[in-house]
This record gives structure tokens, sequence and C-alpha cells, in this order.
């Protein structure tokens, strides 16, 4: 498809360093938690941003594309892409969402979904700072929700991995995480510890430029799976073996390592 | 119905190869088509350097096909080397698209690229200056390139020839005077889209090149051309997204086909042309040989009987 014009009907100041946009795509984007559109900012560039709402999305400030974005007011227009690839499969009637930072944004549609058909949902959220916690009503309006700030600004002070521990992993019958690449690797190296990573899903973040599963430039390994079309939304035991959290890969294809 | 097929020095399980460009950044993608039917793959084209290629939007889906300008993305042969090594794993034949700006950059790239089964040359791209058809559309370049390349590898060179010229046969005969082994027609034609909401141009590049069913008649007339005007095979692609497609080009001289775009619509496409052909071949009790260029034997039988 060619990228639709869709109006910016609210900018939504959600941190100093985040922003919701609400889109006038009433009608023609249906997407269902977990999926993605291409946000073309015209003369720009493109990329993928996961759906906050089902006409919405929220952006950090990280780069030319999102730079450009944050200087667009209501009125003005994105050309989006999409939906494109898989959403979470929900399963089960107790779930337990793991939200890191801006990973939030394809996690607070599923909370609210997961609450709206009756689910019971438990949020983990993780966050930097007091000032970048957003989307704490919506996540409190579906469910019980603890929340960490690294600095200890706002709730237990540490990561949202430490929240883990004291909660029975095992009463959940599905486990939602996305967020950082790092924080995600942790949260599933926990739940294959509690032997539980078939019960989880995780969204990856790669660099994509296509977003329709031909091009290839976010196929991760070792199956060569499209994170663009194949997910982003993975289960946590087939990412066991996979590169996440080794090397991710740049624009030119080049192997980045992660951190170990 | 056996598939098996002698194709520009390659002996390949069954004519349908994987095309360049198409999910070939990593080698455990390449084998991951290779898995799913692919006779042979290829692989993303590789430079000297590491490029990022040009800024999204990069490829769109359009109505009547796909429109893309990528710009030759890659992270340089010293570094592709480690896929091309897992690609090789796959148990097919793994063919390296390569690319330079001229003679010295193509055989550094080929001879930094030891292991892959033949080299594809890319003298065809249409959107990054300085590189692909800016080569390929001159006849003496693509002979020296070939050459070049030639004269530095033991395996078989293929050149990829751009339909973006008045006489596709010149370019394909410069190619086989510099020794290739095997010309491979089509890449994607000059095309620009356009945004009406905005008046921009859709491309991160302004404009790129056309591939998927739009572009199918003119790579079999091209196909049809240069398996007249050659000795070497030719290798059909552009367009085809079944087996009906494959049987077109090879009746117009194909000895096997590359696929493209068309693993948007599943990575089956592979097993269901290797299928659909094996089928065809069965019904009409034909070998899979008795295809290739049949279109231009029943032409001349024709003209024969006037």
């Amino acid at each position: 498809m060619r990228p639709i014009s869709a109006k910016i009907l609210k900018v939504i100041d959600e941190t100093p360093t985040i922003k919701t946009f609400r889109l006038d795509t009433a009608g023609w984007l249906k997407g269902k938690p977990g999926q993605f559109v291409m946000v073309w900012a015209r003369g720009v560039d493109e990329v993928p941003m996961a759906l906050s709402y089902e006409d919405g999305i929220t952006v950090q400030r990280v780069g030319e594309a999102t730079e450009a974005m944050f200087r667009l007011k209501e009125g003005d227009t994105l050309g989006i892409r999409g939906p494109y690839g898989n959403g979470w499969e929900l399963v089960g009637d107790n779930i337990l969402i793991i939200s890191g930072g801006v990973g939030s944004a394809p996690l607070a549609p599923l909370a609210e979904k997961a609450a709206a058909i009756g689910v019971q949902v438990t949020v983990l959220a993780g966050y930097r700072t007091k000032e970048e916690v957003h989307f704490e009503t919506r996540y409190r309006k579906a469910g019980k929700t603890l929340i960490s700030t690294d600095d200890g600004s706002y709730g237990h002070k540490g990561f949202v991995t430490d929240l883990m521990r004291d909660i029975d992993l095992s009463m959940y019958t599905q486990i939602y995480c996305c967020g950082p690449e790092k924080m995600m690797y942790r949260v599933l190296g926990i739940l294959d510890g509690h032997k539980m990573a078939d019960r989880s899903q995780f969204s990856l973040q790669r660099h994509m430029k296509c977003g329709i599963g031909v091009c290839g430039s976010c196929c991760i390994d070792p199956d060569g799976l499209r994170v663009c079309r194949d997910g982003p939304v993975f289960r946590g035991d087939t990412l066991i073996s996979s590169e996440l959290g080794r090397y991710a890969r740049d624009g030119s294809g080049r192997r980045l390592k992660l951190w170990l | 119905m056996r598939l098996t097929v002698e194709a520009g020095g390659l002996t390949l399980q069954n004519p349908t190869i994987l095309a360049a460009g198409i999910l070939g950044t990593t080698g455990a993608s390449l084998k991951r088509v290779a898995s799913m039917g692919a006779g042979a793959v290829v692989t993303k084209s590789i430079g000297v350097e590491p490029r990022y290629g040009h800024p999204n939007p990069s490829m769109i889906k359009l109505e009547c096909g796909y429109i893309n300008a990528m710009g030759l993305p890659n992270p340089s042969y010293r570094e592709f080397l480690q896929e091309l090594e897992v690609a090789r794993q796959a148990g097919v034949p793994v063919i390296a698209s390569i690319f330079g700006a001229n003679e010295a950059e193509f055989r550094e790239v080929a001879e930094g690229l030891p292991g892959a089964s033949a080299y594809e040359l890319n003298v065809s791209c249409p959107h990054a200056k300085g590189y692909g058809m800016q080569l390929g559309t001159d006849p003496a370049l693509v002979e020296a390139v070939t050459r070049a390349v030639k004269g530095a590898v033991d395996v078989p060179v293929w050149v990829k020839l751009t339909p973006n010229v008045t006489d596709i046969t010149a370019i394909g005969r410069a190619a086989q005077d510099g020794g290739a082994d095997a010309v491979v027609a089509i890449n994607t034609v000059k095309a620009m889209t356009i945004d009406i909401d905005s008046g921009y141009p859709i491309l991160g590049n302004i404009s790129g090149g056309l591939s998927g069913p739009a572009i199918k008649p003119i790579a079999v007339k091209c196909v049809y051309e240069l398996y007249e005007a050659l000795d070497i095979p030719v290798i059909g692609v552009g367009g085809i997204s079944n087996w009906a497609d494959a049987v077109e080009f090879l009746m117009a001289g194909a000895s096997a086909v590359e696929i493209g775009s068309a693993v948007y619509d599943g990575l089956e496409v592979f097993a269901s042309v290797s299928m659909g052909l094996s089928d065809y071949l069965e019904r009409k009790n034909m070998k899979l040989e008795d295809l290739v260029g049949l279109s231009h034997r029943v032409v001349k039988h024709e003209a024969h009987k006037c």
C-alpha cells in the first residue's frame, strides 16, 4: 500500500521525551495490539511504530525522524502504511504484562483490551525516572500495577525485573514483554529459569526498511525470521537461542554487539 | 518430473532462484529460503565499504507491483563473509551478488568473498549513483568488469542486466565477450511514484525501480531477445510469481528463473513454482529442457511453413 495521509488530531505530551499522536484513521486502520505501522515524516524518513491506540502512536525522540515528528502540530499530517506484522496473542484469563519505558506503546492497548473482556491483568512497568512515567492511568484501570524507576524517584527503586522476584510467576497464563532489548533479555532469562519461556511473548525491534517482509533487513538469527512479517511479536521459547540480547544489525546489515 | 537443471555453470535441483536483494542480508535468511524450496539463492549486493542505503520509504507495494530504492545497503564484503559462510550450509548453490564502481572494486569484492558458488555482477541497479546501471549501460565497461571478475575467480560469473537501455542485446553481448557464463535479465525498471496528498515523491531517494507483475512482459521480451542474440544461457527474472510465469520465461529462453518481490505473497512461492512446473511437464509429457526457448522454435517452424 501507499502511505495514507493521516491528520494529527491530538498531540499529547506524555513525558519530556515521549509524545502520543492521535491520528484521523477512522475507518481504515484496523490494527490490533502489538501490530505496527510505518510512519512517514515526509522528506525525512519512515520508521516503524507500534500502535499505542487503535488510532495512535507513542513516540520517543531518538533520531531524525522522531525529531521531525516532534515538530508536528495538530492538523499536520503523517503518511501511514499498515497495520503490519502480527499482534499479541491473548492466551488465558490471567496475564502479566512487563513494560519497560516506551515499550509500553504496544502493551497498554493489550492491557485495556484484555481487561475489557474480563481477563485479569497485572502490570509491572519500569521507567528511568519519575518524569518518564506514562500510561500509569491506563495500566491501573486495566489491573494491578507495580511501578519501578531506575533512580527510585517513583515506585520501587531499581529495575522492572526486580519486581518479578516478589510475585508468583507460575500463576500467569501468559506473560507479555516489551522494552529495551537488555531488559527483555533479562526477563526472558528469568522466565526461562522458571521454565516459562513457552508461556511468554516479546515484541522485538530491528532495523526495518520495507516493512512488508521482502527486503530482509530485519531478519533475526538463527532462523531468518523477519521481525516485520513473522513478528514483531515472538514467543519466548522461539527467542531463547536467537540473537536477542547478543547483537542486532544496523542499516547496512552489519552485526552490532549489544553488550555481552 | 525431474526438475534438475544445468544453468550458467551450476547444477540446480530445480530452476527457481531467490533474486538478489531479497531477504539476502543474512546467511540465516538465505538458508531459510533454501529450506523453503529455492534451487539456489542470491545474496544482497555486496560492495567494498558498508553502505546504509537511501532513507525510507525504500520499498512500497503499489497496485501493479513494487517500487524500491534501497540504495545497495550492505555491510561490506569483509563483514558479509561470515553471512556467506552461514548461507553455504543451505545445501543449495549460493550466488554472491556483487557491485563496485569499477573493475578494481568488482575484483576486490569477488576475491574478498571466496566460497560463493557463482558471482552475479550487479551492473543494473537503477538508483545508486556511480554504481549499477551507470556501468551497465556502457558495453565497454560491462565487458571490462566481467573480464576482471572472470580473471579473479574460478566459479561461474553471471551478469545481471538492466532493461533501461535501448538495446539490451548489446549489453548482453558485451557480458558474453567478457567471458560471462550467463546473463540474468532483468533488473528493475526505472520508476517513480508520488504522494498526491502532499506532492512528495514517496521514495526517500525520490525515484527507484519497479518490480513485480507490472514488469513481467518487459522481462519476457528481454529474455527472448537475449536468447536469440547470445550463445550463453539466460536466467530470467522480473515479475515471476507462479509456475505459469516460469513456463513463460522458459519458453522465451530462460534456463532458470529468479524470483524476487513475489516472496511478499509467501516464501512457499519457490516450492509452488517447482510443483506447478513439474505437473505441467507431466501433463504435456515434456522435459524441462524441451521448454527452454520453445517459443523461438515455434516461431521458426511457423515461418518455415509460410
